[in-house]
């Protein structure tokens, strides 16, 4: 046996546990990456779960014209400024006769959300009937009974329970346990409310509105850019310097820093042209600015992979440089060209940072109508709601993502189908 | 008529004037022998007058929107009183929006001070006289171009040619709005940036250490002069970015590896897709989920071992940046590992290697050109970040080396400045856009340089 072969062959095992280890290496990064992933998933469902889920407290409401401080026959104005909030404190106070003290009867009235008188005007205001009627209603807690009550925790022993409700409180609402006063729902004001100050009357209805509005603008001006100028680059472009600096000015686009896209926002749109602050359409167009080199770099690789016969039989039939195109080219290149698109508006509807510069970071409580209303959207929603002291709100701001993330899910599930489904493979 | 109805109006005369155009073809073929005898198709003809039609009221509609408020605005200065340009620019700008607010929500009756009441009466009126003007002027452009283009519609008028111009002339502003939007950053930010740079000087800006921008709102205010001096929003940013491509790119890299020189195809065809989930999370849930759940989990686990941890540590920043990375450099990484020719694989095979040490000696350094871009720009991108660093890094602009306290960021900066009620010309508003100029600059001079890398890498291989 040679000297050399000795040697290697005493080195052999060294040399295979070193590549055993460099495979582990490899499984473990991948398997970290994964396990990063669903770390993050699992916490943000585990937190938002209870979200979807709203606690109502069940009271017998006289509604006496006297208490509420109206006539008989009242009319809109008198009806708005009725005293359904004293109406509901007596209701309280009538269900829990044994409080006295001012303080005690303060901490009472916190069961209820402040939100509760106003779902009683509403009802009363749709049916006047109502009035000087005794109705069983269920009424909006309180963020921290409804905790309380979804944590499932022990009432009669208050000591274990890790509240900011006091004894007294949780005795009250074991008393209204007991009686089947206090029921767990699906939470539809979740789906229905703007923003709250008050987490239980939170909702993400105006954010997925602005975030709808939006989208829509982005989708409006960057698909037919983008396609145009992705037509333009692939089939019409003669080859010469300005074509590519221009393809160099799309990739650099491309890792342009989103929150750049928002100072361009902020001093072309706004402070030059006086478009309307916190408006989707402004936002619209700086996002269609930013995804426009996405969608303009997969639609330039969906042309790219038609063949060059199907352009050169289209010619020899006679058509011109633009009917190739738009009869032959495009259409098949559609679904590689919407696949992209889709991706491009998934990544604009996660985006956060230049709708901040633009000032879509309002509060905002009513649903917006028109693509100029002032609107927030989904993500910047999430941001606000993740700097809300009340520990409600983390739980809505991990269900505002549980939402957005679906969205997310579908809109690449489509992107994904519609490769799968119409791809061809030449 | 509000401009969307007048949109809607020119679209239904656009496509009116294309099936009239049309019909007219088809008229004018009859007479003269058929469509043969035309130049272009019936459709091309329709087309055209659509066009011409559709295009210069669009243009009209566009611009005047555009325009609009800005002129309305100046023409309403003859209408303030002198009393309010006394009381300086900012009173006038108050007085302007208040004008506008009142007319927006109809309440100009309920204006008490005459002089406002004649401005908002103006506005209201301008604003009137202004969308009428609008609309006759746009409509009137549809039907002129829809009448000219119709009275062209014979024999030898080469509709196709001059339908495909027009196309062709759309195609190329289109590819042209990627160069105005570069252009339109690079002037935006420079001009912000250099009236900021005519109160604060460039080197002051570049070279301070101290960063506190608090500008005097009243001008007897005691010690609110503020300083600039963005060191330490510099240095915070590299820490955060350096943590961040010290767990992004080991996983990242070694993940690239293993995916595409180990994995079977199935393995592969799972575990890729949940790589690039990574990426596709919103920043912003990043952010949340560092400053609610790692934050907290890293200054308990700091407190268990004697470290005090701040609740905003760089740390806990930089490392859920570098996760949401890691998708990133293991993309391009894989492509460019993927790209090494299989020859030089099979060479070192062939000569006793093992797989590991073909990979480690051959492999990575005939890919590491494009390795070394793809972390470039993985570092613009982490530079550039903003969720994660605005929800879970500090604001304090300390400068400090240690990832366990908390430091701020060029992008947090960018933030906070631009949120708060501030008026626009402060000195502290103008500074977010110089600090805007660096990063885009920064993250510009990263992308030129990765991308070519990039690209003169492949073209080796090719």
């Amino acid at each position: 046996m040679s000297d050399t072969t000795t040697k290697v062959r005493a080195s052999l095992k060294k040399r295979y546990a070193a590549e055993k280890r460099f495979r582990l290496y490899g499984v473990t990064a991948i398997a970290a990456s994964i396990g990063f992933l669903f770390i993050l998933l699992f916490s943000i469902v585990g937190k938002g779960l209870p979200a979807f889920k709203s606690t109502f407290v069940k009271l017998d409401v006289q509604l006496d014209s006297a208490t509420l401080g109206i006539s008989d026959e009242p009319t809109e104005a008198e009806l708005r400024a009725a005293n359904f909030g004293g109406l509901i404190k007596q209701t309280m106070r009538d269900r829990f006769p044994e409080v006295s003290s001012r303080g005690d009867k303060k901490a009472l009235y916190q069961l209820l959300s402040t939100g509760a008188e106003y779902e009683l005007y509403d009802k009363v205001k749709a049916d006047r009937e109502l009035l000087d009627s005794t109705i069983s209603l269920w009424l909006p807690a309180d963020d921290e009974l409804s905790a309380l009550i979804k944590s499932d925790a022990d009432l009669s022993n208050p000591d274990s329970i890790v509240t900011r409700m006091s004894d007294k409180q949780i005795a009250w609402a074991k008393s209204l346990k007991d009686a089947g006063q206090l029921e767990v729902r699906f939470n539809r004001t979740f789906f229905t409310n703007g923003d709250s100050r008050e987490p239980e009357l939170a909702g993400i209805r105006a954010a997925l509105m602005g975030s709808a509005f939006t989208l829509l603008i982005t989708f409006a001006l960057s698909f037919p850019i983008a396609v145009a100028a992705a037509i333009y680059l692939e089939e019409f472009a003669p080859q010469n310097r300005w074509t590519d600096i221009v393809e160099v000015n799309i990739n650099n686009l491309a890792a342009v820093p989103s929150i750049v896209f928002g100072l361009l926002g902020l001093a072309v749109f706004i402070n030059f042209f006086h478009l309307p602050r916190s408006a989707p359409v402004v936002g619209g167009i700086v996002l269609s600015l930013m995804t426009l080199p996405t969608i303009i770099i997969s639609s330039r690789a969906a042309l790219k992979a038609v063949p060059p016969s199907i352009r050169e039989a289209a010619r020899g039939l006679g058509a011109s440089p633009l009917q190739v195109v738009t009869h032959h080219v495009l259409p098949l290149a559609m679904p590689g060209i919407l696949t992209g698109t889709i991706i491009g508006l998934a990544q604009a509807l996660g985006e956060t940072a230049p709708l901040l510069m633009i000032g879509m970071v309002a509060f905002i409580v009513d649903i917006p109508a028109s693509v100029t209303d002032a609107a927030t959207v989904l993500p910047v929603q999430v941001f606000l709601w993740a700097d809300s002291p009340e520990r409600a709100f983390v739980e809505k701001t991990s269900a505002a993502i549980m939402v957005l993330l679906v969205f997310l899910v579908v809109m690449n599930a489509l992107a994904v189908f519609l490769r799968k489904k119409f791809e061809r493979r030449w | 008529m509000s401009a969307t109805t007048l949109l809607l109006v020119t679209l239904g005369l656009a496509l009116a004037s294309f099936a009239y155009g049309r019909s007219r073809a088809y008229s004018v073929a009859r007479l003269g022998g058929g469509v043969r005898s035309m130049h272009s198709l019936p459709s091309h003809y329709g087309m055209m007058v659509a066009l011409w039609c559709a295009l210069p009221a669009l243009a009209i509609i566009v611009g005047w929107k555009l325009f609009e408020p800005s002129v309305v605005s100046g023409f309403l200065h003859d209408y303030i009183p002198q009393s309010v340009y006394d009381a300086g620019e900012k009173s006038v700008e108050l007085y302007k929006n208040d004008i506008g607010n009142r007319v927006d929500s109809n309440a100009i009756a309920d204006i008490q001070d005459p002089d406002k009441k004649i401005a908002a009466e103006q506005l209201a009126s301008m604003r009137h006289i202004s969308s009428l003007a609008m609309m006759v002027l746009a409509l009137a452009a549809a039907i002129a171009g829809a009448t000219l283009a119709l009275k062209r519609i014979k024999a030898d008028t080469r509709a196709r040619h001059n339908v495909e111009k027009i196309v062709q002339f759309f195609l190329i502003s289109c590819a042209s709005i990627a160069i105005l939007t570069t252009l339109g950053i690079v002037l935006s930010v420079l001009f912000e940036s250099l009236r900021f740079f005519q109160e604060v000087s460039v080197i002051e800006f570049i070279t301070g250490t101290t960063w506190s921008p608090q500008t005097a709102i009243r001008a007897d205010q005691v010690g609110s002069s503020g300083s600039f001096g963005a060191v330490p929003l510099f240095m915070g940013t590299m820490l955060i970015s350096f943590i961040a491509m010290v767990v992004a790119v080991p996983f990242g890299l070694m993940s690239a590896i293993y995916l595409a020189e180990y994995a079977s195809r199935p393995v592969r065809s799972i575990c890729k897709p949940l790589l690039e989930i990574l990426a596709g999370i919103p920043t912003v849930v990043y952010g949340f989920f560092a400053a609610l759940t790692v934050a907290p989990a890293l200054r308990s686990f700091g407190a268990t071992l004697g470290l005090s941890v701040s609740s905003e540590s760089a740390l806990a920043a930089g490392a859920v940046m570098g996760i949401m990375i890691i998708p990133f450099v293991s993309s391009l990484s894989d492509d460019v590992i993927t790209a090494v020719p299989q020859a030089m694989r099979d060479g070192s095979y062939g000569l006793g290697a093992t797989k590991s040490e073909t990979i480690r000696k051959v492999v990575i350094p005939a890919a590491l050109p494009g390795i070394v871009g793809g972390v470039l720009l993985a570092v613009s991108r982490a530079i550039g970040e903003t969720m994660i660093v605005v929800m879970a890094a500090g604001l304090a602009a300390n400068l400090t080396a240690n990832p366990l306290e908390a430091v701020t960021t060029v992008t947090v900066q960018i933030v906070t400045l631009l949120t708060g009620d501030q008026e626009f010309d402060s000195a502290k508003t103008l500074a977010a856009f110089a600090l805007g100029l660096m990063l885009f600059v920064v993250t510009l001079c990263l992308n030129v340089i990765a991308l070519h890398v990039v690209r003169k890498y492949r073209e080796q291989y090719e």
